[in-house]
């Protein structure tokens, strides 16, 4: 019973147990509700989901299942907010309204999903694009008797799916790093780590511990509390990756009392010979980076951010760098890197799912061994339990 | 035992649902949602409908889950061993019980608050685990176990400070605490303060809820902010009109102060007014 739909749940990537179906098989057995379609699915999310974060792809993969709805290939791939901004609102008249031809489900959706495909700009006041006001069935604001609203605030309250009711996406920790978000990041980085031999006296063990031998002194010892993070962080800097790079630094520089040490230089697209500290004096002031591989011992820990999205000659031909004549081959110097420190990932602001597309994307992906990993919480959280348990 | 919200605390459907599964099942119920909707009046009123007694335990930073159970009073033992106290022979006698233990010993079932887990040290609920799971533990000093005569039901709060541990999360209930809509917060305000006028209610509704929709306030007023200022309202006897007058001189509501707690929000409030009338 329900199987199907826990698997289905399960492949939806959401952190669903066995534990916790059983669970809700047995509220189901006891009557906790009614025979209510709405009743199972509050029922179903207290006892599956355990974190707001979550809520958004449970709506998703609840409707999924329950209505029939095919997943439509735009739920991923996510409509830009621009199209839908409300711009202009026509007012039609009822008898104008009555002459909007209403198009049926299925031909409603095969036309979505066309639309989808073709369109590439923001319009509005149209009758055929997704956008706002205007009568076409796509996007908002608008009145078509039976369209799919697309964001935005039901007003003629005739869309046969409401999107926008996916109202937790705020809350998905999938989205890029912001300020919001930024607190929650800081914590994800954030990771004692107590080693060594014992070598600090624990004064109030030792109290305590006195004092339950009724006065027989009992002396502890713990390890020194310190954190053992070494870090050295390679920001590629330049054209696209200005605001992410800033982020990035805002971000690490934040924890930096976290860390043991922190030692930041920047690159262009891909790490050659040289690296550089201060950006406006990158090319009076640089370090050779093989200079830096002798300065900062295997024990700390690589992170690169970048977009690593180049020309794949900037990998693999020598003089294949933009700026820089390079005697040997971009890819040459990462393999370097990853032998000088073992422990290196490699943070991502591009989306996970297009890393694929692009073949210097996936040139670098191999050659760090997969570790790259999306800047957002989610992929900071999987680089940092990577890092850490090295 | 079935709870559906009672007359001082209005609730969504989902919650009392969530409520009653929990109660059913026997799982505790973790309450998150923004401040001041209501995450630990809930266990309060919880209580107060089903008769049972309530036990709160209230974490801070440097709170363990050891003291929930019991703590050994070392300390004493020690200072009475020095006067040669016949006591100190009975370790029984140090051992003072935790907010959990007096729930478990409880004759009736009993309502139990763990509230702001979050607070803790992240090994916190780890440290639960088994006793909020079989509800029992072990007391070492006395060889003793301490059984649950009847499952409590048990509420946590957390206000998302620190991620809480997966099997921690596995069993529980789990329910996020919306910031309630126009109409709920319309029964709950008819709820504390019935026989509001009307026009006083929608007119303050409707500026609330236009101040919570001024982007950049770093704490959006909540509903007990709303309440605090209703009452405020009511006791300066303020007459509608003027919470909707487009008077230049009455544009910021009155009494804003119970609704902004926030030095930064005020001043930001009060430029948007002032740039506002310019347009104007």
């Amino acid at each position: 019973m329900l199987i199907d739909f826990f698997l289905h749940l399960k492949s939806s990537r959401l952190p669903v147990s066995i534990n916790e179906f059983l669970a809700l098989l047995r509220a189901l057995q006891e009557h906790v509700i009614g025979p209510s379609i709405d009743d199972f699915y509050i029922l179903a999310r207290a006892l599956l989901v355990k974190d707001e974060t979550n809520f958004d792809k449970f709506d998703r993969a609840f409707g999924e299942y329950f209505k029939g709805v095919e997943a439509l290939p735009g739920m991923d791939a996510l409509i830009p907010e621009d199209w839908l901004r409300q711009a202009a609102k026509k007012h039609l008249t009822d008898a104008e309204r009555a002459k909007l031809e209403k198009l049926g489900w299925d031909k409603l959706m095969e036309t979505f999903r066309q639309r989808l495909a073709e369109q590439r700009g923001r319009h509005a006041g149209g009758s055929k694009w997704i956008g706002t006001g205007g009568t076409s069935p796509f996007g908002h604001g608008g009145t078509h008797p039976e369209g799919i609203r697309l964001g935005g605030r039901s007003e003629n309250r005739s869309a046969v799916k409401v999107w926008e009711k996916r109202e937790y996406r705020n809350l998905d920790d999938s989205v890029e790093l912001g300020t919001r978000n930024i607190k929650l990041a800081l914590r994800r980085l954030r990771r004692f780590a107590r080693e060594g031999a014992a070598e600090e006296l624990d004064l109030e063990a030792t109290i305590a511990g006195t004092a339950r031998n009724a006065g027989w002194l009992d002396l502890r010892l713990r390890p020194e509390r310190h954190n053992a993070v070494k870090v050295l962080l390679l920001l590629d800097i330049g054209g696209s990756m200005d605001d992410y790079v800033r982020v990035c630094e805002e971000l690490f520089s934040a924890c930096r009392s976290e860390f043991k040490h922190l030692e930041h230089y920047y690159f262009h697209n891909c790490v050659y010979d040289y690296l550089w500290r201060d950006n406006r004096r990158r090319h009076s002031e640089r370090t050779s980076t093989v200079e830096v591989m002798h300065t900062y011992g295997n024990d700390y820990k690589l992170i690169l951010v970048g977009d690593a999205a180049m020309s794949p000659y900037e990998l693999v031909q020598p003089n294949g760098s933009l700026e820089f004549n390079n005697a040997e081959p971009g890819a040459l110097w990462l393999r370097r890197l990853t032998d000088a420190w073992p422990h290196a990932i490699w943070l991502n602001p591009e989306p996970e799912h297009s890393w694929q597309y692009r073949q210097s994307t996936s040139l670098i992906h191999n050659l760090l061994g997969g570790r790259m990993f999306p800047l957002t919480l989610d992929g900071l959280e999987r680089g940092m339990r990577l890092l850490s348990k090295a | 035992m079935r709870f559906s919200g009672t007359e001082t605390y209005v609730t969504t459907r989902d919650l009392t649902l969530a409520v009653n599964a929990a109660i059913t099942l026997q799982r505790p119920l973790l309450i998150k949602g923004e401040p001041g909707t209501g995450k630990t009046m809930l266990a309060e009123e919880v209580a107060a409908a089903l008769g049972l007694p309530l036990f709160q335990w209230h974490i801070k930073s440097t709170t363990k889950a050891q003291q929930g159970l019991y703590e050994y009073d070392a300390v004493s033992r020690l200072r009475d061993s020095q006067l040669g106290d016949a006591k100190v022979a009975d370790i029984a006698s140090y051992i003072l019980k935790g907010v959990l233990w007096q729930a478990f010993e409880c004759e009736t079932p009993a309502v139990v608050l763990i509230d702001e887990i979050d607070k803790a040290d992240i090994e916190f609920p780890n440290d639960l685990l088994r006793e909020l799971d079989r509800m029992e533990f072990f007391v070492y000093e006395t060889r003793q176990n301490v059984r649950a005569r009847h499952r409590p039901v048990v509420f946590i709060t957390s206000n998302n400070e620190k991620e809480l541990p997966d099997a921690f999360l596995r069993r529980c209930f789990f329910h996020y605490i919306k910031f309630p809509d126009r109409e709920t917060m319309a029964r709950i305000v008819e709820v504390h303060f019935p026989g509001l006028k009307p026009a006083l209610l929608r007119e303050a509704l409707e500026v609330f809820f236009e101040l919570r929709e001024i982007p950049g306030l770093k704490k959006k007023p909540s509903t007990s902010e709303l309440l605090d200022w209703l009452k405020l309202l009511l006791a300066e006897d303020i007459p509608p009109e003027v919470l909707r007058s487009k008077d230049q001189k009455a544009a910021i509501p009155p009494l804003h102060g119970a609704l902004l707690k926030n030095e930064q929000d005020v001043h930001l409030f009060e430029r948007l007014i002032f740039m506002a009338r310019h347009n104007r």
